[in-house]
């Protein structure tokens, strides 16, 4: 079928929202705390080094994993509320 | 029982294990075989992509990187699990909705024309070929120790066999047997590393230990370690890098190549449903992580360890008598991945960076040079072995290296093999070829893939992760902008996604060459591959990611003085970013 109507570009608007949100926490951890702003966390001090290096090997993957989950939440209750569900 | 039969007892196993299932499997439903995770649920679809996904290099080669690269490769870690982020809200649910096989299928479809279907053809197959040869380079190194034979000899080996097992082809497609690969590689790598954190911090999961005090001096490890490696004029592990800008590139060439390669996409082509293939990645990067937390902390831990075997009494004492080495330095040499050459001449092995800001100390302690070199992608492998556990740990890491190189390897060979029987033999060249002669086509693209895989593999452009890490480059700069545009712009047409991808990916493929040699050939680099020579100091591990900007540049650009891609082509953009309406993934 073909969507046209307001209804779907309001759904496709929503989507592109969460996904930039989204994307902006998935830089911010890894290419922000993880590399570019390692500096500015050196003060605090975690197990023998720093918060940058804990988002560098850790930090980052648990928060993509949470992002996905959190996404795939959020848009099957969209794909519902707008009626664009697969049933 | 000697190592070598405990060794032989656990591949052994492994394999007759992937084996039954693959039989069992099909004899309960031929459709399997094709639709690979149809109805299975989401978590046992992300099980079987993280399967497929952690190869080689994951497995074997990067953890080692990380050991002696320290927070530098900590680029691999989050460049090899930030791509699924992209790939659940990017990929995934829309090219499910699209509902065919191949990438080459949307990539064709979309910009309705066969042209920009072979450029996308020709993109898969350059880039999963070097992904091989990283495979190839992982699997050689684990079959030379495992057969105790040199390593261009275990290499050879390891081709037979995996020719062998992608011929067998039909086990890639049951999800079943991946799952089982998946939990035979995921508990090989899991416990040697519980046992070496209980050693080393006294603290049970590996992650938590990576942060934690170590037991014998009492500070925390990291810090530990970090004053060992700088006693012999290395690094601190855990030191800030320079190149920022290399590092960002770098982890974003391997994300952005992460959602661009073929056999992880097509996994979640053929899941149920669109609000299945979100879940499927989710689930996928659970499974990939509890291997990538792990990671560090084996890398972390088998250098202290490998430090504290070479200097038992401490870095500032005398190092370890050669006569007296350890077993496993033994067992390495055989391979040729271990080699020591005692340059001064005192029957000891001085492990050290041999660099001018340390060459005082070397020559007050009359040290010539470093002399022990140890090949990065052995460290896995030999870690149980650095660290005395029991044999049986030993056999057990050998069957989950095998089976992570193995399984992606197989698969890779598939992908190319259909790429180009399917895509460009019966999809552009001849549409009417019987099945036997696809498959006959198959087979001999396999084979051909192997061999070239192989011959490279002699002489590789870098460890096992390093060239898969170039793959993923190719990857980035290809394939994911036209899948991207494909389904974010309505703009772009074929003749932009054409030169989009041409210029991305002739651009990535020279950068690198430049230093690593034309098609990889041995001896053919045009620069040497050192920091001084890298254009704004970009290593050809991160061009990727500035070749996947040129595709998307060129292919706006080309767009947008080009004609409206047609009102067809529109609805169909349309139709994939809305989930009602996908039926079940159709053959072709």
């Amino acid at each position: 079928m073909t969507v046209h109507d307001k209804n779907a570009e309001a759904y496709w608007k929503a989507n592109l929202r969460l996904i930039i949100g989204s994307l902006i926490i998935w830089a911010l951890v890894s290419y922000g705390f993880g590399i570019i702003f390692r500096p500015l966390l050196a003060g605090i001090a975690i197990g023998g080094t720093d918060l940058g290096f804990w988002f560098a090997q850790q930090g980052s993957i648990i928060t993509f994993i949470i992002l996905i989950f959190f996404y795939a939440w959020k848009m099957n209750k969209l794909d519902k509320a707008y009626g664009l569900d697969e049933e | 029982m000697s190592q070598f039969a405990i060794n032989l007892l656990f591949v052994g196993g492994s394999f007759a294990l992937y084996i039954v299932i693959a039989i069992w499997a099909r004899a309960g439903s031929t459709k399997e075989f094709y639709v690979a995770g149809g109805g299975v649920h989401p978590v046992m679809n992300g099980m079987a992509t993280a399967a497929d996904w952690m190869s080689a290099a994951s497995f074997i080669s990067m953890a080692g990187l990380i050991s002696v690269g320290g927070y530098a490769n900590s680029t691999y870690l989050m460049g090899w699990t930030g791509g699924y982020v992209l790939l659940a809200m990017l990929l995934a649910p829309y090219l499910r909705k699209f509902g065919k096989f191949t990438v080459p299928d949307f990539i064709g479809d979309r910009f309705y024309s066969s042209g920009a279907r072979l450029v996308a053809v020709a993109c898969l197959i350059i880039a999963s070929v070097t992904y091989v040869i990283g495979q190839m380079t992982g699997a050689g190194v684990a079959f030379s120790r495992f057969l105790e034979v040199s390593s261009d000899a275990g290499l050879i080996i390891a081709a037979v066999i995996v020719f062998m097992y992608a011929v067998l082809g039909g086990m890639k497609g049951i999800t079943y047997t991946q799952v089982a690969q998946y939990v035979v590689l995921i508990v090989a790598y899991t416990i040697p590393a519980v046992f070496i954190s209980l050693q080393l911090t006294d603290t049970f999961l590996p992650p938590l230990g990576l942060f934690s005090d170590h037991v014998q001096s009492g500070v925390p490890l990291l810090q530990k370690l970090d004053e060992v490696v700088r006693e012999l004029g290395f690094v601190d592990y855990t030191a800030d890098v320079d190149n920022k800008l290399n590092m960002v590139l770098f982890t974003l060439s391997l994300m952005i190549g992460t959602a661009g390669l073929p056999h992880v996409i097509i996994r979640f082509f053929t899941v149920p449903k669109v609000a299945d293939a979100r879940w499927s990645a989710g689930w996928a990067l659970v499974f990939i992580a509890i291997l990538y937390l792990t990671a560090p902390a084996v890398a972390s831990m088998a250098r202290l360890n490998l430090m504290t075997t070479i200097f038992p009494n401490g870095p500032t004492a005398d190092a370890v008598k050669y006569e007296e080495r350890p077993d496993w330095i033994k067992n390495w040499e055989k391979t040729g991945l271990i080699k020591h050459d005692d340059l001064n001449g005192d029957g000891r092995i001085q492990l050290y960076n041999h660099s001018p800001a340390f060459a005082a100390t070397a020559t007050e302690r009359g040290w010539k040079g470093n002399e022990l070199e140890v090949n990065n992608d052995i460290l896995v492998l030999a870690n149980p072995e650095i660290a005395n556990l029991p044999g049986w740990v030993v056999g057990l890491i050998a069957a989950g290296g095998l089976a992570a190189a193995l399984s992606t390897a197989a698969g890779l060979l598939l992908a190319i093999s259909s790429a180009i029987s399917h895509d460009l033999i019966k999809g552009s060249i001849n549409p009417h070829i019987t099945e036997k002669q696809e498959l006959l086509y198959a087979r001999i693209s396999m084979g051909l893939a192997i061999v070239v895989a192989t011959w490279l593999g002699m002489d590789p452009p870098g460890f096992a992760a390093q060239t898969v890490a170039l793959a993923f480059g190719i990857a980035a700069a290809s394939i994911f902008p036209a899948l991207m545009m494909g389904i974010f712009s309505k703009r772009v047409n074929s003749k932009g996604a054409i030169w989009g991808m041409v210029a991305g990916m002739v651009f990535t493929c020279v950068y690198i060459f430049l230093y690593l040699g034309w098609f990889f050939i041995p001896g053919t680099a045009s620069f040497e591959n050192i920091p001084e020579n890298w254009i704004f100091g970009i290593s050809p591990l991160s061009i990727g990611a500035i070749g996947a900007a040129i595709n998307f540049l060129v292919a706006f650009g080309v767009s947008a003085v080009t004609e409206q891609p047609p009102k067809a082509i529109q609805d169909l953009v349309e139709s994939v970013r809305f989930p009602r309406g996908a039926g079940t993934a159709v053959d072709h």
